[in-house]
């Protein structure tokens, strides 16, 4: 529970990390010199099957289904987006 | 929008979050130079089957997803839950009871450039419920494809009723805010952080649940009362996730999340996951997950009279308890002569083992005495079968 309480103050955190990411990203990342550090050759092993989590979707849904009837949370069973640039 | 009774923080990291995303997404959509592609036509087929705790859960699936042309793709979802619930729930205050859930989803994404848009419907009926929604999202790659952000909102609209009476509608909302962002972190690893935040309103009860009481005018010492529950609840749950490319071509997946909400309860879960291939057809895939909560601030498994409080539980999903899931999962690729044409096609078979615990509420069908019977506990197998056809 000491773990759980130390998580949900780092929480804040994680948004405030969101916001500067963010921040960064509508600036423009090319004024601070940062550049893509994966170029998209390189991307191989990401783009393998195996590395996918949505790979077997109508599994994922029950899964979730499964555990959304027999526990109380709920929220962010998803892969957020589930991009990753390897298309 | 006085229903969303989230607090002043809440809102305000939430509208920061959607303006943030809003901007940074409309600032990108029109410039961009290099296209991605939607995910390739397929159709799955599923059988499920849950048994554990005195249920029996079983039935079909069927998701189809199609291109309409490089750019729209449409999807079709059905399932149906075949129910047979003798649960302790169910033993202690009422009969064995069978009933059909079906769900259906359709689906449009339209992908411009590097932005994806996706809406999707969904509904689902049984003989005493009926929850309808709507969702829609959007995602957008950027920082060299290295990033990839998305947003996502959904509105439902449930009718509860209740079996054997006709005089009984009610009614409940739920607003669900997601936010996601997917990182590419080095050649082999990804991570991603989800947020949702989720806020009910209306009738959130079961309405054939009940809560128990000491009344020692009763022969048996206890009586039996239905749950009264608040009309409003908002949680926030945060999702961390690592996906990690290993040198000997398998994957290893860990997930943890949090979630808060305003009943007081906390939990977390984390699961560890991994896949791997054995040759060009079969693949092998493991899992173990462990899960805990503590309990609402209105659950009690006993109280001490009748109409103790405002709020009464106590059903068990909203006690302290914790559970523990081993799962083992094998996918094998069909050969050509087996498949349609030159489509390919795989057959799955996963099987999860969950063992669940209670720290709060006790088995009122086994003997000790009212409030000192034995803690709960049961557990669950659930299989899925599901053939999919890749074209």
């Amino acid at each position: 529970m000491r773990a759980a309480r130390i998580l949900v103050k780092s929480r804040k955190n994680w948004l405030k990390l969101l916001f500067v990411f963010m921040f960064l990203n509508l600036t423009g990342c090319a004024q601070l010199n940062i550049k893509p550090w994966v170029k998209p050759y390189e991307r191989q092993h990401l783009a393998d099957k195996i590395m996918s989590t949505n790979r077997n979707p109508i599994a994922n849904m029950h899964i979730a289904h499964v555990y959304g009837a027999r526990e109380s949370a709920r929220g962010a069973e998803g892969t957020g987006g589930g991009g990753c640039g390897c298309n | 929008m006085a229903v969303i009774n989230l607090t002043q923080n809440h809102r305000l990291q939430a509208l920061q979050l959607i303006l943030c995303l809003v901007l940074f997404i409309g600032l990108n959509v029109f410039n961009n130079s290099q296209a991605t592609v939607l995910d390739p036509d397929r159709a799955d087929v599923l059988y499920h089957n849950y048994q554990g705790g005195g249920m029996k859960i079983d039935g079909p699936a069927i998701l189809l997803r199609k291109k309409a042309t490089e750019s729209v793709a449409i999807s079709a979802y059905y399932y149906v839950d075949m129910i047979s619930s003798a649960s302790v729930d169910v033993m202690s205050t009422a009969s064995p009871y069978s009933e059909k859930r079906n769900e259906a989803q359709l689906g449009i994404e339209y992908l411009r450039d590097k932005t994806l848009m996706s809406m999707n419907v969904r509904q689902s009926d049984e003989s005493d419920y009926l929850a309808k929604s709507i969702s829609i999202n959007i995602s957008q790659d950027t920082f060299g494809d290295l990033t990839n952000l998305s947003l996502g909102l959904s509105f439902g609209d449930d009718q509860v009723m209740r079996n054997g009476d006709d005089n009984f509608n009610e009614q409940s909302k739920h607003y669900q805010l997601r936010v996601g962002i997917n990182q590419i972190v080095t050649a082999n690893l990804t991570a991603n952080l989800s947020i949702e935040a989720i806020a009910d309103q209306g009738y959130l009860n079961n309405p054939y649940r009940t809560v128990r009481y000491i009344d020692n005018t009763l022969p048996a010492g206890v009586g039996y009362q239905v749950e009264v529950y608040p009309k409003t609840r908002n949680s926030f749950t945060s999702k961390f996730s690592l996906n990690y490319y290993l040198p000997y071509r398998a994957a290893l997946f860990l997930n943890y999340r949090y979630f808060s909400d305003s009943w007081d309860i906390n939990s977390g879960d984390i699961e560890l996951g991994y896949r791997h291939p054995i040759n060009k057809s079969l693949e092998l895939e493991f899992k173990l997950r462990y899960y805990q909560q503590s309990q609402a601030n209105f659950y009690n498994d006993l109280f001490p009279y009748q109409d103790a409080q405002n709020f009464l539980a106590r059903d068990k999903e909203l006690s302290d308890f914790n559970d523990f899931t081993i799962g083992a999962g094998v996918t094998y690729t069909l050969p050509a002569k087996f498949s349609f044409g030159d489509w390919r096609s795989e057959a799955s078979l996963q099987w999860d083992y969950i063992d669940f615990n209670y720290n709060n509420f006790r088995d009122p069908t086994a003997k000790g005495g009212v409030g000192n019977e034995p803690f709960y506990g049961f557990t669950a197998n659930v299989v899925r079968m599901f053939f999919s056809l890749y074209f």
